[in-house]
C-alpha cells in the first residue's frame, strides 16, 4: 500500500436527487478531483422507490443514475476519480448492474462497480412493531398495514471497505449523507473508525459538502444584503480535506458562487439541533468549538471540530401509505381581492360540508397574504400596511381516499362560473402522500454487505 | 438604536421532521453580543406564534458569531405529511429578519 497522501479533494456532484449535471461536469474537467459524490435521497425518496421496486425488482433506484453517469464516467475514467453515490435508493444492486451494462457501452473497461447492502430491515419489520415511532409517539404496529419500506442509516463502513477492495464507483442506499464523504477519508488517511475525535472532523467536513451549492452561494442570495455573483452558473464546493481533519472548502474559479466565511456557517448551522451532538452512525460530531477563516478568494478553512463514540443505535426511516393531498388554487386581484378570495373560501367550506366530504385536515391558505407565516407572524411583516395587488386562494386538504380529495378540487373549480367576480388561474392537484416515520435499533441488527460487478 | 435584525445578521432555516431549525449570524462577530442578548427563545418563540407550537432552544456559537435556534412541533405535522404551502419552513429565515432590534 502506498503511503497516505497528506490532503485529498472531494467534490460534490448533485446535493440532491434532481440537481444539476453540468456543475459535476466541470468539476470532473477542472477541479483536479480524487473523488465525486452524488448525495440524491431525501427522507421519503427511498419509500418511493420501494413502491417502485416491488412493481418491477429490476428498478427502484434514482432515475437519473443512467443520465449522470452517462455523463460523467467517461471523465472519471481520464482522471481516475472515485465516484461515491447513494443513487441506489431501494435497490443499490440493480443499480450497480445498470452502470455496468452502461460502462460497457461507453466503452469503458476494468471498471470495478462495488453496491453496499444490509440498510433495508423490511424484511424483519415485525420485530419492531412495539418500538414507539419519533414522530407520532405510538407504536410502530399502528402503521403494521400501511408500511412500504424501512430503511437504516448505516454509516461508511461499507463504503470503506469497497474502496479498499479497488472499487472505482460506490453504489449504495441509504447511508448516512455525511458518511458518503466520511468513507473515503477514512480509506485514504488511514484513520481508525474509532478514532472520534477524528472522525468528528471528517463528518464536519461531509456535512459542509453533502448539499453541493448550498456552501458555494446557492440557498444564501439576498440582493443588496448577501450579493452572489453569476448565480445562475453556480459551481459545486470542492472540500480539500486533509489527513488531520481540516478542510478548505472552495469552487472552480470560473464557476458562479461565492465561498467565504458567511457561506460556510450557515451550512455548518444547517439542519443541526444541538451542535454539541451531531448524530451520525459513524460518531456523534461536536461542532460548537469550530473555526472559520477566509484564507484566500473563495477559500475557507474550517476546523476544530471533535467527536465522541455514537450511541449503537441506528435511526430507521420508515416509509407508510398516509392519506392524499388535494391543493387547489385559484387568484383574485384589484380592487376587493382579499374580500372575493376569503368569499370563495366560504363557499368551499359550506359546499364540503353540504356534501359531506370527509376530511382529517383542511387548510386555507391566501397566498400573497399569510401562506408562509399566518394570521400572527403576517401582519407584523406588513408593518401595519397591506401592501398587495393580487392574492391566490389555496386550499390543502388530507383526505383518506383520493375520491375525497379530487371533490374538494372540483368545488375550487367550479369556482370559475359559480364563485365570486373575477376569479382566474385554477390549479388543481392530488397526490398520494407516503410519510416517514422513525424508530431506533441496534446497530448489531444490521449487516452491512458489499458486492462487486466489473466491466 | 433600533434596527432591523436585516441589518446585521443572516439566517438559513433547514428542517427535520417536525423540527425546523434557524441560524442566526452576525455579519460581524462585534455584533454577536447584540444577537445574544436581543434575540432570546422567548421572543423567537412568540414572533413565530402560531407557526411554532412547541418549545424553542437556543444554542450560542459566539466564536462563529452563530446563534442555532431550535423549534420544536414548527412544520406543521412533518415535513412529509404537512399541508403546507412551504412544508420543509424554509422561508422562515427571512420572516426572522424584519424583528427590530436595539443596537
Amino acid at each position: 500500500m502506498n503511503a497516505a497522501p497528506n490532503s485529498i479533494r472531494i467534490g460534490t456532484g448533485a446535493g440532491y436527487g434532481g440537481d444539476r449535471i453540468d456543475p459535476a461536469v466541470q468539476l470532473l474537467e477542472k477541479g483536479n478531483l480524487d473523488y465525486i459524490v452524488f448525495e440524491c435521497l431525501a427522507e421519503r425518496t427511498i419509500a418511493i422507490a420501494q413502491k417502485e421496486k416491488l412493481e418491477n425488482p429490476s428498478l427502484g433506484y434514482n432515475h437519473m443514475l443512467l443520465p449522470r453517469m452517462e455523463r460523467i464516467l467517461p471523465l472519471c475514467r481520464k482522471t481516475g476519480t472515485k465516484v461515491i453515490t447513494n443513487m441506489g435508493a431501494a435497490n443499490p444492486q440493480s443499480a450497480a448492474v445498470a452502470v455496468k451494462n452502461l460502462a460497457r457501452k461507453l466503452g469503458i473497461d476494468n471498471m470495478k462497480i462495488a453496491y453496499v447492502t444490509g440498510d433495508s430491515v423490511f424484511d424483519r419489520i415485525d420485530r419492531y412493531m412495539d418500538h414507539e415511532t419519533l414522530e407520532l409517539r405510538e407504536p410502530l404496529r399502528c402503521l403494521k398495514e400501511q408500511i412500504v419500506s424501512a430503511n437504516a442509516y448505516i454509516g461508511s463502513s461499507g463504503i470503506v471497505e469497497a474502496l479498499r477492495h479497488g472499487a472505482d464507483i460506490v453504489i449504495c442506499g441509504r447511508v448516512s449523507d455525511p458518511s458518503l464523504f466520511l468513507g473515503p477519508l477514512i480509506h485514504e488517511f488511514g484513520w481508525s473508525g474509532e478514532d472520534y475525535e477524528i472522525i468528528g472532523k471528517g463528518i464536519l467536513a461531509g456535512h459542509l459538502l453533502e448539499c453541493g451549492a448550498q456552501v458555494t452561494g446557492g440557498y444564501f442570495a439576498d440582493p443588496g444584503y448577501k450579493d452572489v455573483p453569476d448565480l445562475w452558473k453556480v459551481g459545486f464546493p470542492i472540500g480539500e480535506v486533509f489527513s488531520d481533519g481540516t478542510v478548505i472548502i472552495g469552487k472552480l474559479d470560473d464557476a458562479g458562487g461565492i465561498v467565504n466565511r458567511s457561506t460556510c456557517i450557515e451550512q455548518i448551522l444547517y439542519e443541526i439541533h444541538d451542535p454539541h451532538s451531531y448524530i451520525t452512525p459513524d460518531g456523534i460530531a461536536d461542532l460548537s468549538k469550530v473555526s472559520v477563516a477566509e484564507i484566500g478568494e473563495n477559500r475557507v478553512k474550517v476546523e476544530n471540530a471533535s467527536g465522541r463514540a455514537p450511541t449503537g443505535k441506528l435511526k430507521v426511516s420508515i416509509g407508510y401509505k398516509d392519506c392524499f393531498i388535494g391543493e387547489s388554487e385559484i387568484s383574485y386581484g384589484g380592487p376587493g381581492c382579499l374580500e372575493r378570495a376569503k368569499l370563495a373560501a366560504e363557499i368551499v367550506k359550506r359546499r364540503l360540508r353540504f356534501l359531506a366530504v370527509s376530511l382529517d385536515e383542511l387548510k386555507i391558505d391566501f397566498i400573497g397574504v399569510n401562506a408562509l407565516y399566518g394570521d400572527d407572524l403576517s401582519p407584523k411583516l406588513l408593518n401595519g400596511g397591506e401592501s398587495f395587488s393580487e392574492v391566490r386562494l389555496r386550499v390543502a386538504v388530507r383526505t383518506k381516499k383520493r375520491k375525497q380529495a379530487e371533490s374538494v378540487g372540483e368545488e375550487v373549480e367550479s369556482l370559475y362560473l359559480n364563485g365570486p367576480a373575477g376569479g382566474g388561474g385554477i390549479k388543481v392537484s392530488v397526490r398520494e402522500i407516503i410519510s416517514v416515520a422513525s424508530i431506533f435499533i441496534s446497530e448489531s441488527d444490521v449487516t452491512v454487505a458489499v458486492n462487486y460487478e466489473n466491466t | 438604536m433600533m434596527k432591523k435584525l436585516r441589518d446585521i445578521a443572516h439566517t438559513r432555516a433547514g428542517d427535520k421532521g417536525n423540527i425546523s431549525n434557524i441560524s442566526v449570524i452576525a455579519y460581524n462577530l462585534e455584533d454577536y453580543e447584540v444577537i445574544e442578548k436581543e434575540l432570546t427563545p422567548e421572543r423567537v418563540k412568540n414572533w413565530f406564534s402560531g407557526i411554532v407550537h412547541g418549545e424553542v432552544r437556543r444554542y450560542e456559537l459566539p466564536q462563529l458569531g452563530a446563534l442555532n435556534f431550535v423549534l420544536s412541533d414548527a412544520l406543521g405535522g412533518g415535513v412529509t405529511r404537512s399541508l403546507s404551502l412551504d412544508m420543509h419552513g424554509k422561508t422562515l429565515s427571512s420572516a426572522l429578519l424584519d424583528m427590530e432590534i436595539e443596537c
